[in-house]
């Protein structure tokens, strides 16, 4: 018997090719068309305008959904007006949290169909969705149905009261967790909301919906519209809407902070990045690439706190460039529904074609560019990761929130030019300090204005901890209790 | 970067990089490797790999010549070639490689190299007093010489950890040199740092440095008689000390986890590791080895469940 040998008796190498390992699409049942979901029903736009929902990995058709125009965005805020006057500012907090408990549960049971349906509609890898937003998304609402039956507790000897009915808009980088940050704290807070999530990924959120109903949360307490720019204008311009929390550019919060300011609503915004990764010659080396990585690569580099200035010590940059390019190679790129992927697709055609045409322009401007040389499916929104170094901070890549996996590279000789040069952008989101001194990291981080300061760690989130921006990244803070307070009044 | 000094012991200095590892990023980077899906061919290739790196372990006090020729034939064949005729699709199994060393105590060196002679499969003799090296520096070498003119191609030896935690570099240095002259070209060297007793991944970066530097042509986790033996995290940091010194170098070190791997989902996350962090010409039993008791048998298990879509019985397979 001859039998096929898997490996050659002394031979020098052997290569280990990963054989697909995809995760199965069946736990999720797409409907043809999504509709809106309203006073805790499901239904169609007035005018049953749809959109198209397009799968990123494959550029193919996922489903339809509803677009909602003005008409719907009436009917929805009224349900919820309904909601917050006759149910839920009535109901004792303790009631308003166990609902908050249930989502969260349910959404623990569900998560595997949270996971797959999240990868399928934006393009992130199945073991991001598995591992990062879906848990992280049940730990919120968790975390915030704690705070519901203690909310005169948040501010020390006054009272606190809700504000009413809250508009919402959120992202695409991560449609489910997002749609989780605004939620909960609100509900919590005893606030009825009205969600638009973005365009390109409105399924996670239409199923969460489905998730209030399973947790029978009284009809109107949370809707969703679904559609583009114009229904979130619709939201932000109706009169009822006491505050706006929206996440997303800092172009689009601009235009929301001033129709805000002109009609007396409350506005939190969470908006771009550029964030400065800082590496000194003291850090833990193989460690700090793994954070540069993570800081940037993850989620394909659309995270708005993502580490995409890396500032490295001059006398290891050889060094850390070196060890980069080889790990950068060594990121698996291809189809999200395979558990072995690590960098998955970008989220949109229009995402894809803006990351394009910056590199494009980035590297016009001179330097040295370095991308990935693993291969890329031959359709769909696919980037390579890559970096950008020997350019300055007056440079295209170092200015530009580029919203991809795209990482530029400046070096530094002395704290005091790390700190100069972290701080030289008109953000503020986030920073990464590596080094093994604990002294230098506390010098370092009260010096830097971000809101978020991650040592020896990057990208590394809990629903207790406070996020957002100094600067051009916002305004207010998402998370623990400080999350909490925008959707409050204090009385004195 | 701080370094470390050390005289080489016929003229010449050389420094040993002492460098922080960060040791939650370390842990975490190596549960990353655990989510990896290796599945169909990607898996029966590692299983089989798996097998060939094997050094088949027996260091027990009760060890009989018995149950010594026992090991050193099941090491030569794992499994009978037409054993499997019998079961669904036998064609398909795949040709079960040997594994690539038996490792023993230094008395029972002689006994093994008769039966493995001519067999491909090498003969590693756990020395310098294995497992504590608490004897005279004498007596040590004596013990290597002996494993070594009685046939071992391999000597696995314990560093000096009492020398090593005290700061005495030097002399831990000087004894793996020593080991080292007497290995010369007729027995590979395995350096086990006994990482359980060094605890810090600072220190555990230290010594695979210092041993790679003496002379090492492995670098090798734990003797087994420590908890805790091989962890992911642990092997990460020796993988990335032997990357950085072949960077250095242009030396190729092997690397051996040794202790509490047990089962085929475990050995292939360390292949996975190995893969990732050093490539395709570290996955060969020239390279990287499992010291291991217990793993081949679920090798041979899973091999089964693969071919044949059924779990074999744990009978199936004579122990080892």
């Amino acid at each position: 018997m001859t039998r096929k040998k898997m490996i050659k008796k002394g031979s020098s190498s052997s290569t280990f090719t990963y054989a697909p390992a995809l995760e199965s699409s069946a736990l999720v049942k797409l409907k043809k068309g999504h509709q809106l979901f309203i006073n805790g029903r499901f239904v169609p736009a007035a005018d049953h305008t749809t959109m198209n929902s397009i799968n990123p990995a494959t550029g193919k058709l996922l489903t339809k959904f509803s677009v909602a125009k003005k008409r719907d965005a009436d009917k929805a805020v009224q349900a919820a007006t309904k909601a917050y006057h006759n149910v839920w500012s009535k109901m004792p907090g303790i009631e308003r949290g166990k609902y908050l408990f249930r989502i969260s549960r349910i959404l623990q049971i569900r998560a595997k169909e949270f996971a797959v349906l999240e990868s399928l509609d934006s393009g992130k890898p199945i073991k991001e969705s598995r591992d990062f937003d879906i848990p992280l998304a049940a730990a919120h609402f968790f975390y915030y149905a704690g705070w519901a039956d203690k909310l005169n507790y948040c501010v020390p000897g006054q009272q606190v009261s809700s504000l009413g009915v809250v508009g919402q808009i959120i992202p695409w980088n991560f449609p489910l967790l997002m749609a989780a940050w605004k939620i909960a704290p609100a509900l919590a807070a005893g606030n009825c909301v009205v969600l638009k999530p973005a365009e390109t990924t409105p399924l996670t959120a239409l199923l969460l919906a489905e998730v209030c109903q399973e947790a029978e949360l009284p009809p109107g307490v949370v809707n969703i519209i679904t559609g583009p720019a114009t229904t979130g204008q619709a939201l932000v311009n109706h009169p009822a809407i006491k505050k706006i929390a929206f996440t997303g550019s800092t172009e689009v919060g601009k235009l929301i902070a001033k129709t805000c300011a002109e009609q007396g609503k409350l506005v939190t915004l969470e908006l771009g990045g550029k964030s400065a990764n800082i590496v000194f010659e003291d850090a833990a080396i193989d460690q700090a690439i793994e954070g540069i990585v993570n800081g940037i690569y993850f989620n394909q580099g659309q995270v708005c706190c993502a580490g995409s200035r890396l500032l490295v010590e001059e006398s290891i940059q050889e060094t850390i460039i070196k060890k980069l390019k080889r790990r950068i190679n060594t990121l698996r790129i291809g189809d999200p529904m395979d558990k072995n992927t690590d960098i998955g697709a970008i989220n949109s055609a229009e995402q894809f074609q803006k990351i394009k045409k910056l590199v494009k322009a980035g590297k016009a401007e001179g330097g040295y560019f370095y991308e990935s040389t693993s291969p890329l499916p031959s359709v769909g929104f696919f980037h390579r990761p890559c970096f950008i170094s020997q350019q300055s901070s007056a440079n295209l890549l170092n200015r530009v929130e580029v919203f991809g996996p795209v990482l530029s590279i400046q070096s530094f000789r002395t704290p005091d030019e790390a700190i100069a040069k972290a701080n030289d952008t008109p953000y503020g989101l986030a920073a990464g300090i590596w080094s093994d001194k604990g002294s230098k990291i506390q010098h370092i981080a009260q010096a830097l204005k971000a809101g978020v300061i991650w040592a020896n760690t990057y990208n590394k989130f809990d629903p207790a901890a406070p996020f957002g921006g100094y600067k051009e990244s916002g305004i207010g803070r998402e998370g623990g209790l400080h999350g909490l307070l925008p959707y409050l009044e204090i009385k004195s | 970067m701080p370094t470390i000094g050390l005289k080489i012991p016929h003229g010449g200095k050389v420094s040993i990089p002492y460098y922080p590892i960060d040791m939650v990023n370390v842990e975490e980077r190596a549960k990353s490797f655990t989510t990896r899906s290796i599945k169909n061919a990607a898996k029966l290739e590692a299983l089989c790999l798996a097998i060939s790196m094997t050094d088949l372990t027996t260091l027990e006090g009760a060890d009989t010549p018995g149950k010594i020729t026992q090991l050193c034939h099941k090491a030569i064949q794992p499994m009978p070639e037409s054993y499997v005729l019998g079961f669904k699709n036998a064609a398909d199994f795949p040709a079960i490689p040997h594994v690539a060393a038996v490792c023993v105590y230094p008395a029972m060196v002689p006994l093994a190299a008769e039966i493995l002679q001519g067999s491909g499969v090498e003969l590693a003799a756990v020395s310098t007093a294995f497992p504590s090296g608490q004897l005279d520096f004498a007596l040590k070498l004596k013990d290597v010489k002996k494993c070594v003119q009685g046939g071992a191609t391999e000597i696995d030896m314990v560093i000096n950890r009492g020398a090593f935690l005290s700061g005495r570099y030097q002399k831990v240095f000087d004894e793996i040199i020593a080991v080292k002259d007497i290995c010369g070209e007729r027995a590979h060297l395995k350096v086990i740092l006994e990482t359980g007793e060094l605890i810090t991944y600072d220190k555990i970066r230290l010594a695979s440095w210092l041993a790679m530097q003496a002379g090492a042509d492995f670098i090798k986790t734990s003797t087994g008689k420590i908890q805790p033996a091989a962890t992911m995290p642990v092997t990460l940091v020796m993988l990335q000390a032997i990357w950085d010194y072949y960077c250095e170098t242009g030396k190729m070190i092997g690397m051996k986890p040794a202790g509490g791997i047990k089962t085929s989902k475990q050995a292939i996350h360390y292949l996975v590791m190995v893969n990732e962090i050093l490539g395709a010409e570290w996955l060969t039993p020239k390279m990287f080895r499992f010291g291991a008791s217990s793993l081949l048998n679920d090798l041979l298990r899973q091999i089964f469940k693969q071919i044949t879509g059924q779990y074999a019985n744990d009978e199936l397979f004579s122990v080892d």
